[in-house]
């Protein structure tokens, strides 16, 4: 009974990680995505700017996918 | 027609271990156990293990240093010729553990692993590249045209940073006294993500997504921003700008505040530890994949491995976009932090 209580709570702490990485990766990707469409909005505005803009869009996509990767490294600690 | 000798060689480069994997007979008792593998590869290790043909492991053993904890002798010895009393815990991620009455005992460890050769390996390339570089400019005189070729790109690096990066975030002032530290974090955790991406020798091992390395950069960075902060960098932590109702008989600002102080390393060490450890990983999730399918039979095995190759094609190009990356980020963020203690009154 009681074996078999902590066989469920093992496997649900397992299930909570993938789901919570999972949500995790959706922010991510909004996040990122709206990030790469202003970005190629402003290059279409202004093509000679394209270098800057494309700089600033790598940096605040590697910010995003830090926030992310907190989500997955918390999630990591429940497998 | 050119295009097509270029595409045939592509595959058949894609195609190479073929014949190596034909040859290598699975004993039947051992299974792919593919999250160990990874998990082995991520992790440091007491020997550098180069490779494994048929039977024979290829590697080296590192030097293992213990003090041991109840007698206080040292130890030094591999990780075949361990002293009675010690073992390799199985549940502590096979670190060196010592048996005391019955109870697992860590010792004090100073041995040479897998991370800590790295690291000397990128020490010495990095002081061979920027001694070299050095060099150049103690030859040349500062009227002569500037450098081309290999020390020119490393200028141009450098000046980027610097100028780019330091001098804008901390200002001309002071900007010169934390240069030297900014710039050594930016090389030191380029050149280790990229060595970290070399599958044989030199590189290979795991550096930068090991938490107790970015938590020691990520402390550096720490010590620099607050044991020089000046007089108003504190006075913004203590006693912020705001309704006098959120500080004085509650400190709520101020508490809030203080922990941000803690908050924005931690955030650093986090963000590098993860992004590397999820490359590495995502890495040799792929080529695990190909052994993986080989098992499966020839069909599952061609199929696989021509998707797992063209993916790690991919992911080892991200890969090096993200060594950039993450190393230009962290010191960017490391400059804007110290920027922000040096603030003047009145910005």
């Amino acid at each position: 009974m009681i074996t078999s209580l902590l066989l469920a709570a093992e496997g649900l702490a397992q299930l909570g990680c993938g789901i919570g990485a999972g949500i995790a990766v959706i922010g991510a990707g909004l996040g990122i995505g709206k990030i790469g469409g202003s970005a190629v909005d402003a290059i279409a505005r202004q093509p000679e700017a394209s270098g800057q803009i494309f700089t600033q869009m790598i940096l605040t996509s590697a910010f995003v996918e830090g926030c992310a990767l907190f989500a997955i490294a918390a999630c990591a600690f429940l497998i | 027609m050119k295009q097509l000798k270029s595409i045939c060689l592509l595959l058949m480069l894609a195609l190479l271990p073929l014949p190596l994997m034909a040859n290598e007979q699975k004993e039947d008792g051992e299974a792919l156990n593919i999250p160990e593998l990874v998990l082995e590869h991520l992790a440091d290790a007491y020997e550098w293990h180069i490779t494994t043909i048929g039977d024979k492991h290829i590697g080296f053993d590192l030097p293992i240093i213990i003090r041991s904890s109840q007698t206080g002798e040292w130890f030094f010895c591999t990780a075949h010729t361990l002293p009675d009393g010690f073992f390799f815990n199985e549940e502590a991620h096979g670190k060196i553990y010592e048996r005391v009455d019955g109870a697992a005992v860590r010792p004090l460890d100073l041995s040479i692993t897998r991370n800590v050769l790295q690291i000397w390996i990128v020490v010495a390339v990095l002081l061979v590249v920027f001694l070299c570089c050095a060099r150049w400019y103690k030859k040349h005189d500062k009227t002569d045209k500037a450098p081309g070729g290999f020390v020119g790109a490393m200028e141009m690096l450098v000046m980027m940073i610097n100028d780019d990066v330091i001098k804008s975030s901390i200002g001309e002032k002071h900007y010169k006294k934390y240069a030297p530290y900014l710039l050594t974090v930016f090389f030191f955790i380029f050149f280790t993500n990229l060595l970290g991406l070399l599958p044989i020798f030199p590189g290979g091992s795991n550096v930068t997504g090991n938490i107790n390395i970015t938590f020691f950069l990520a402390v550096c960075t720490f010590l620099a921003v607050n044991l020089f902060g000046n007089r108003e960098y504190w006075k913004d932590i203590f006693w912020p700008d705001v309704p006098v109702f959120l500080k004085a008989p509650i400190p709520i600002m101020p508490a809030i505040e203080l922990f941000g102080v803690f908050t924005k390393p931690f955030a650093l060490m986090i963000r590098l530890f993860a992004n590397m450890m999820a490359g590495h990983a995502m890495i040799l999730a792929f080529t695990c994949v190909i052994f993986l399918g080989w098992t499966l039979g020839p069909a599952m095995g061609t199929g696989l491995h021509l998707f797992s190759a063209i993916m790690l094609l991919f992911m080892n190009t991200l890969e090096l976009l993200v060594a950039f990356v993450q190393a230009y980020v962290f010191t960017m963020l490391s400059a804007v932090f110290i920027g922000l203690a040096h603030k003047e009154h009145g910005h």
